[in-house]
This record gives C-alpha cells, sequence and structure tokens, in this order.
C-alpha cells in the first residue's frame, strides 16, 4: 500500500495510514479475531544543542510504527512493527491472533461498546503548521540566543550544557472493529537552556528552564528562557545543608507538579482495581482539605493533554477527581472501569506494545487566590522546594520521601539556598496539609499545579 | 573512491575459531535480509560525508522483542514486535549531525545520510576506506535456544504460584517475563565493521503483602544476556517469588526510618547502585570533556578512601551489561575507574575520547538506532575487600544497614545523589534490628567514598535487572559492590531526629 515504490514521500504514505488501519482491522477479523484494534503513530522530529556558541548535535528523522491488538473470545494479545509492508501487516495479524491463544480467558476484556465511542466536535488548536516554518539555521540560531542570553546573564555563568531547540509533529490513527477509525494530529516546540554556574570555591550549580508550545506565536523568547535559566543557576550558589527539622515546605510549581503526578498515579484505575493505592475505596469520602480540587480535561483547546479521543477510540472529557477535598472519580479506561463496574472517563493510553494504559488529560490542582510572594511571606521559618531528585513514592501506603533542593525561607524571605536534603511525609497527610494554593497554574505539560504550601513534613539534612 | 571488495569482508568475517564459525549464519544479517550489499554501504557513507566531516558511521539495527504479563494470577498480556532502522552519523570536529529511518530502503538511508550531512561544513576530505573487523568477544550466545511461548508463560505462572504460596499475606502478584535479540551492524568510514547479535531477558516479580490496615510491596527480577532457558535452572521464577515476596512480609513489620547524618552499612549486590549513581555517571567522558562533571578535572586525585578500587566491565559473560561490541562497533573493555581511591580513568566513546586524548574504552552506547551514542555504563563494581560483613555489621553503634534499593538520580554537576532504600534495618549496638521503611540516602559524589571506612570481602553483582537513563536515553546496565561501611551519610526518613 504505502511502500509500493521506493519513491513514496512521507506525506504521500500519511495518506493512507487511516486506510491501512481499517485494513488492518478488515484482515484480523476475516482471520479469526473477534475484535480487533490498531493504533498507527507517524511523526518527524527535529532537534538541535548549541553548545558555547557551536552546534553540538543535529538530529533530524522521521518514523512511524503500528500496534495491532487482537481478541479471540476474552483471550487478547498484541503485536507491534516499525516495518508497515503488507507482507509484514499479515505477519503481525496472523502472530497476533497465535499469541492469544497463550494469555489466560479474562471476562473483563474488551474494547469499548459501540455506543461509547466517538470524538468530540471542534477543533483543539493542537497542530500548528508554523512549528515547521522555521529553517534550520534559524532553529540552530534560537538555541544559540538562549544559550547567549544565559551565558551574558552574568560572569558566574561560566559553562553550559547548552541551549536547545525541539520541534515534533505527530499524527495517530486508531481503528477499530466496532467501526471506529479517527485520527489526530499534534505539534509542539520547544526552546531550553542548560546554564552553569561557579562559586568563588569553584563548586558549580546547573539548572534549566524551558519553553514548550504548540505553535511558534506562543512559544516564548531565546532571551526570556535564557535569563530564567541563569537566574535559576545563580540562586543555587552557596547551597548548604540544613539541620533535620519539621518546618512548612513550599512547592515551587515545578515540584509540585511532580506531587500532583503522584496523585494522579493513586486515582488511575488499574492501581485502584488492584487494590495498590492509598486512594483505593475511597469514592466519596474526604481524603483531602476542602480547599483541594483536582481535575482532569482532555478537552482544553491547545493542551499538551487534550486529543479528541483517547487511545480506545472514547471521547475525552472533563472529570472532576476530587472537589473540594471529596474524592469523586478515578481515571479509568474499558477495562479498569468494567473491573470496578464503573463506566471508562475516556484516559486510555496506548503505546504500541501490551493492553491499553491510563493517561492523563490536562490534570491539575485548582489554583487558590494567593501569589507565590504571599504565600512565602507567610512563613517564619520553612523550606521554599524548587527541585526533586530521586523516587521514593510508595502508593500503596503513600509513603513519600525524596531528595529535594531549594531555598530557605526566614521571616518570609528567601534567603540561602540548600540542598542534599530530604523532604519525608505521607501522601494522605499532605493532601490533608496543603494548606495554601497559589494563584500561579500555568501548564508546561499536561500535569500542571500552582504553587503550594503543606505543613507537618520532615526535612531531613545533618 | 574503492568498493567494498565484499571478498576481503568474507575473509575478515571467518575468524579461525569454532565460535566465531556457529555464529555465521547469523553475520551478514542485515545483508540477506535487506539486500545490503558492499556498494551500498560505499555510497552511504559517501553522501554522509558530502559535506565534509571528520567520520561517519552507520547503524543498522533490528529488534524483535516478546514480553508477557501476569496480573491477578491471568496472563492478561502477550506482545510481541519487531523494530528496524538504520541511524547515520557524521562527526565534523565537536559536531554530529544524526538522522535516521526506518525504512530500509536505499533512498530512505540516503536520504538519512544527506540529513546528517548537514553538520558538517567543507569539502569532503575524508577517504571512505576497506572495511576491517575489528576483535570482539563472544560473552553470550549469538542464538538462544528459542522455546515455545508457551514455556515463557510458565515461568510467569510459577512465580505466581510460589508467591502466593510464600505467605498468606500476599494478597496481590504480577509477574513479566521479557526478552528481546538485538541485531546490530555497525559500519564506518574509518573501516570499522561490526556486528552482534545481542540476546537479553529478564524476569520480575512484585507483589503487596497485606496484614490489618498494614500493607507493603517487594520487588524482585533478574536475567541477563541469555534465553529463557536460564530461569529454568539457575533463577528459577520461585527464586524471584520469593525474594519479591520475602522483602514485602518483612517490610509489614517496618518503623519509620530516623533522619538525620549516621553511619551506613550498604548489602553486597544491587546497592551498588550508589557506585553507578554517585561516582559512575560523574566519571563518564562527556561530562568531563564539557567539564559539566564534579569530577572534572581529578584525574590521578584521591576521590575514595584507599579501600575502594571500582571497575566498568563490559566483558563479564552473560551479565545484562556486558556486550561484545559496543554501539560504535569497538570491543568492550575492563577499565579501571577508581584504583585504591585514586581516580584513573574515565569512560569514554569515539567522540569524547578523541577530543580529550583518551584511549577509547568501547563505553560508546545507544538506546536504539533512533538515538545518538555516548559515553554510557556496563558493569560498574567495586572490587572485594577484607573485611567480613559480620565485623562491618558489628562495627556500627548507631545506623542504617541498607540492603535492596528502588531507585536513585544524581546531579552531575554539583554530585547530588539520592537513592531509596527499598529494604532497609536500623543497626543498633552492632546489632541489626528493626526494619526501616522510608529509608532515603542522600549525598555526594565526590565525598560519599572518601567516607568509606570498611569494604567486605563479599563481591556480589546485582541479579540483573538495572536500566539506566541518561539524555532520555535507557540502556540495561549492571552494578555491584561488596558490603560497605560509609561513615556519614545523610539518610532522610519520617522518624525523628535521634
Amino acid at each position: 500500500m504505502s511502500t509500493e515504490t521506493e519513491t513514496t514521500t512521507a506525506a504521500a504514505s500519511q495518506l493512507d495510514l487511516k486506510e491501512i488501519a481499517a485494513d488492518v482491522v478488515r484482515r484480523a477479523m476475516q482471520r479469526g479475531a473477534t475484535a480487533a484494534e490498531c493504533v498507527i503513530r507517524d511523526g518527524t522530529e527535529f532537534s538541535t544543542v548549541v553548545r558555547l556558541g557551536e552546534v553540538e548535535t543535529l538530529k533530524e528523522s522521521d518514523s512511524k510504527a503500528l500496534g495491532i491488538r487482537v481478541f479471540v473470545g476474552q483471550r487478547a494479545a498484541n503485536t507491534w512493527t516499525s516495518d508497515l509492508s503488507p507482507q509484514s501487516l499479515q505477519q503481525m495479524i496472523d502472530s497476533a491472533l497465535e499469541l492469544a491463544k497463550v494469555t489466560t480467558e479474562d471476562p473483563f476484556a474488551s474494547i469499548p461498546e459501540a455506543a461509547q465511542l466517538g470524538s468530540i466536535d471542534g477543533d483543539l488548536d493542537l497542530y500548528y503548521d508554523d512549528v515547521n516554518s522555521l529553517s534550520t539555521a534559524a532553529r540552530i540560531d534560537y538555541a544559540r540566543r538562549a544559550e547567549r542570553a544565559a551565558l551574558d546573564f552574568d560572569p558566574r555563568i561560566s559553562n553550559s550544557e547548552g541551549g536547545s531547540f525541539d520541534v515534533a509533529t505527530g499524527r495517530k490513527v486508531l481503528a477499530n472493529s466496532h467501526g471506529f477509525l479517527g485520527e489526530f494530529q499534534r505539534s509542539y516546540c520547544s526552546v531550553s537552556a542548560v546554564p552553569i554556574a561557579r562559586d568563588e570555591q569553584g563548586k558549580m550549580q546547573r539548572d534549566y528552564w524551558y519553553s514548550v508550545s504548540r505553535t511558534m506565536g506562543k512559544l516564548e523568547s531565546a532571551e526570556s528562557v535564557g535569563q530564567t535559566a541563569a537566574k535559576r543557576t545563580l540562586q543555587r550558589l552557596g547551597a548548604r545543608k540544613v539541620k533535620t527539622a519539621r518546618v512548612p515546605i513550599i512547592f515551587d510549581p515545578q515540584v509540585a507538579r511532580s506531587l500532583l503526578g503522584h496523585i494522579f498515579e493513586a486515582a488511575n484505575g488499574e492501581s485502584i482495581y488492584r487494590n495498590a493505592s492509598f486512594l483505593t475505596g475511597k469514592l466519596g469520602e474526604q481524603i483531602a482539605g476542602e480547599n483541594v480540587t483536582v481535575i482532569d480535561d482532555g478537552t482544553i483547546p491547545g493542551g499538551f493533554g487534550s486529543s479528541p479521543f483517547d487511545m480506545e477510540g472514547v471521547p475525552t472529557r472533563r472529570t472532576v477527581v476530587v472537589e473540594n477535598g471529596v474524592l469523586k472519580s478515578y481515571l479509568l479506561n474499558t477495562y479498569a472501569a468494567k473491573k470496578l463496574g464503573l463506566a471508562t472517563t475516556g484516559n486510555a493510553s496506548r503505546g504500541l506494545a501490551g493492553n491499553p494504559g491510563i493517561g492523563s488529560g490536562n490534570f491539575f490542582l485548582k489554583p487558590g487566590a494567593k501569589t507565590p510572594r504571599q504565600i512565602i511571606a507567610d512563613v517564619k521559618d520553612g523550606l521554599y522546594v524548587t527541585e526533586f531528585l530521586g523516587f521514593g513514592v510508595n502508593l500503596v501506603t503513600g509513603d513519600f520521601s525524596r531528595g529535594a533542593g531549594g531555598l530557605w525561607i526566614v521571616n518570609g524571605e528567601l534567603t540561602y539556598p540548600v540542598e542534599e536534603i530530604t523532604v519525608a511525609g505521607n501522601l494522605k497527610e499532605m493532601l490533608r496539609n496543603i494548606s495554601v494554593i497559589g494563584n500561579d497554574l500555568e501548564f508546561r505539560g499536561s500535569v500542571a499545579c500552582p504553587t503550594i504550601r503543606i505543613d507537618g513534613m520532615t526535612v531531613a539534612g545533618e | 573512491m574503492d568498493c567494498l571488495p565484499l571478498r576481503s569482508l568474507a575473509g575478515e568475517l571467518g575468524h579461525p575459531t569454532d565460535v566465531t564459525m556457529d555464529m555465521d549464519k547469523d553475520k551478514r544479517f542485515f545483508f540477506q535480509k535487506y539486500g545490503l550489499n558492499a556498494v551500498d554501504v560505499q555510497r552511504y557513507l559517501a553522501a554522509a560525508l558530502s559535506a565534509g566531516g571528520d567520520y561517519a558511521d552507520l547503524y543498522f539495527e533490528y529488534m524483535t522483542a516478546t514480553s508477557l504479563g501476569l496480573d491477578e494470577s491471568m496472563v492478561k498480556s502477550a506482545s510481541q514486535g519487531i523494530s528496524a532502522g538504520c541511524g547515520v552519523r557524521v562527526i565534523a570536529g565537536e559536531r554530529t549531525g544524526y538522522a535516521y529511518t526506518d525504512d530500509l530502503a536505499p533512498e530512505r538511508i540516503l536520504h538519512a545520510a544527506r540529513t546528517a550531512a548537514l553538520i558538517a561544513q567543507g569539502p569532503s576530505k575524508v577517504p571512505v576506506v576497506d572495511l576491517k573487523e575489528h576483535a570482539a568477544h563472544n560473552l553470550y550466545p549469538a542464538a538462544p535456544v528459542d522455546s515455545a511461548v508457551t514455556e515463557k508463560v510458565e515461568l510467569i505462572l510459577r512465580a505466581d504460584r510460589a508467591a502466593r504460596a510464600y505467605d498468606p499475606r500476599i494478597t496481590e502478584v504480577r509477574a513479566s517475563y521479557v526478552e528481546e535479540l538485538r541485531r546490530i551492524l555497525i559500519i564506518g568510514s574509518d573501516g570499522t565493521f561490526a556486528e552482534d547479535v545481542q540476546p537479553l531477558s529478564r524476569m520480575s516479580v512484585f507483589v503487596i503483602a497485606r496484614s490489618g490496615e498494614t500493607s507493603a510491596r517487594g520487588t524482585s527480577g533478574g536475567g541477563g544476556r541469555h534465553g529463557m532457558e536460564a530461569f529454568l535452572t539457575e533463577k528459577t521464577p520461585e527464586h524471584f517469588a520469593r525474594e519479591a515476596a520475602r522483602q514485602a512480609i518483612i517490610q509489614l513489620d517496618a518503623r519509620e526510618c530516623p533522619a538525620g547524618e549516621m553511619e551506613v552499612v550498604l548489602g553486597p549486590g544491587w546497592p551498588g547502585i550508589l557506585l553507578h549513581e554517585a561516582i559512575g555517571h560523574g566519571l563518564e567522558a562527556d561530562f568531563n570533556r564539557k567539564k559539566t562533571s564534579a569530577f572534572s578535572g581529578l584525574l590521578g586525585r584521591r576521590v575514595a578512601s584507599d579501600k575502594c578500587t571500582v571497575v566498568d566491565n563490559g566483558t563479564l559473560p552473560s551479565r545484562r551489561g556486558s556486550l561484545n561490541v559496543d554501539d560504535e562497533g569497538n570491543a568492550t573493555n575492563n577499565t579501571v575507574l577508581i584504583e585504591k581511591g585514586i581516580l584513573k580513568g574515565y569512560l569514554s566513546d569515539r567522540l569524547s575520547a578523541k577530543l580529550m586524548g583518551l584511549p577509547n574504552t568501547g563505553n560508546g552506547r545507544r538506546e536504539s538506532y533512533e538515538h545518538i551514542p555516548m559515553p554510557r555504563m556496563t558493569n560498574t563494581y567495586m572490587l572485594a575487600g577484607e573485611d567480613s560483613p559480620e565485623d562491618i555489621i558489628r562495627s556500627v553503634k548507631h545506623g542504617v544497614y541498607a540492603v535492596n534499593f528502588g531507585g536513585g538520580q544524581v546531579d552531575i554537576t554539583n554530585g547530588k545523589f539520592v537513592f531509596s532504600a527499598s529494604e532497609a534495618y536500623l543497626i543498633e549496638d552492632g546489632k541489626v534490628t528493626a526494619p526501616l521503611k522510608n529509608a532515603t540516602l542522600i549525598g555526594n559524589g565526590p565525598d560519599v567514598l572518601t567516607r568509606v571506612s570498611m569494604v567486605g570481602n563479599d563481591l556480589k553483582l546485582d541479579e540483573g535487572v538495572g536500566t539506566c537513563g541518561k539524555d532520555g536515553q535507557s540502556v540495561p546496565v549492571g552494578v555491584g559492590i561488596p558490603t560497605l561501611k560509609i561513615d556519614r551519610l545523610t539518610v532522610g526518613g519520617t522518624g525523628s531526629a535521634r
């Protein structure tokens, strides 16, 4: 089909992807599948890194791959390939059907009901052709300017891991044997800088900053990204350890977002039906303070977590996960929903291999009224965390202990930087102890959280 | 420009050893499967160097993978796949151009070569020379015995049964078996010609134990560069299942970990992730070339106590981190990084070795054809010392004995590292006492080994579960240490300071 001639261009083969997906489903059914699903990913990638003013790497490519999931009765199996030639696809279909013989009959395994399938109306603003508008030279220049802005910001910025500029576009196609056939296209561009600063003792610190957007029109300037990266790096110079203490902790949006990611994992229906989350069985219960409302919304125009349908072909939606502290909903795909006797929330995600997982739309904590500055001003003695290091989270128990870095707060002011510390607590208690939520919600990815203050956690140092 | 003489290529391939002869049917895989020929290869390299540049290489990869997953005592997932592609790299001074294609048609590879060539400026000056195959190791079976999928399924079913039989408090069991066979062919403009067939398999078991309101996790797993047969005789599903169950049951009684600075004893094996994170990454040559590592400029200087000797060894048979050749076609090595506390060497790839004037240690690795190679670890471990593990424990008045770890992370530039102990105990007056939960160890790479005061005689490598991430690329690695005593390390936890 798409590869009949060797000179087929990427553009021409794109036109056929929906047809290929539908055809794969049709052929799987002919060969004996009782249900089938096909996903195709197709994308282009560009990245460049400029270090100390010189291009260090330049990378450019396009690729595609296809995954098939078949059901034979209640048994499912899956195959994938990067070779979309007809012979290869036939082999993949046959292998999937053969492989389905070794899996266990699972009464809950299925694709969604036909009535659940669909795609939300309207343009979600996910694709902008302008990401392709810059020439290679202009892209390199974008990266170069970001790095230069960081290097020029302060003489203590002495080195750099570079400035980078990235562009990616991708298309996803999904077809299933209940007649669903859909596709969407997304674009992405980003600029970043990673400067290194050195103090009088020769001790180095590194930090970064970045901007990411679906359109060049909304990408921050290279200069502002470089300058912010420089400021973040400089504020780490002279970092020291602190004594072990129990103090109020303020998490900046970058780290708060990581905390919120743990809440997403805890509300993930897979963890729930496996009884592997501290939120299992807590629907309808007060799990957080009344100030806490958490929302997952896959329909926000231009959102990094937006798409017209999930990777099982179910329309995305807005789901209130926690409302005024009460757990209102888990996040589910078809399988987890059936296991729990609930309906899917349109959160199916899909790699090429394996069964569908559960992914977020745009997952965020509803902002409060205070500015970050006001939140800091209310703390006499405490920690402002700007970085996490390591992964010490147990979703079964909620136990949380991660390496951290940031600034110490004295009498409402950010003072000296601190490092080589850990912050520890339990997510169950941390959710109840979110005492203040900032007004600074900003999406730099599909999960976003404003500045938050949590009381009662341990800072471990000397 | 001379065309690649296939005759001499075949001559180079025919090393007169039986082992190599056995591999012949797998050799020249890409030539047969994709109709690749010597003339094409020269064309691709010439296109890659058409705008100038010092070096170009082609990296062909064909990978098949199978994964099986068990959950709730059911085989819920079975997946098989194939990925194939070619990456073209051009090096011009410190610059690297890279492009790849998952379509191995000549036009697509040529297109990738021309795209990668954009990095270079100036007239082409590098002749493309005849290919020579370097000496390579023979560390693993090129073609593991392929078994029926049903036999592989049996492995995870056995793990499920064994974990549940271990203790009635084990309420959840997940088990997986994953195997891949990666065929690579690397052809460089300096004549580099290397092929390898790299098997890799792994079992993993995850369990949850419950008792009343308390619950705890346990994880275990292992594998290496072999097929599923190794799980029938050496590391059986029961071995991993019992180990995961044991950890979870112990954790049911764990108490809060005290926080603060204290003596820390690391158990042998997987806790070697400390070396990997705290030391290994800081010694990768790219960071040192750019002077962005906390270890930059410390060659020949003391970075550890004189009891510490650390190596990176890619030549151990069948180990998860081992490779016959790295992803630039060079044989892997046993590289001494730290000898009796003195920093002796860095881990380099082609580019960093050339730019730094160092030997190429054969540590250029990449996740797949979609990625640019960079210096990476293989199997990194500390050699055994002279202390008995019992004496080490006995010497600690108040501290933490960390036996298993979840994972870790390092900031190369300031040297900070963090890792989380999934199994740890309190040491009180020379005796191992209560199990601890939430123990997190945090420290500084260049400092931590200077505080090693005792090194056990019980070196152990991990069972083969490590995957290391760097710049978005994941590669399999091995780690190991003997029992180690660190005199002072920050322990993070939720318990009150002593």
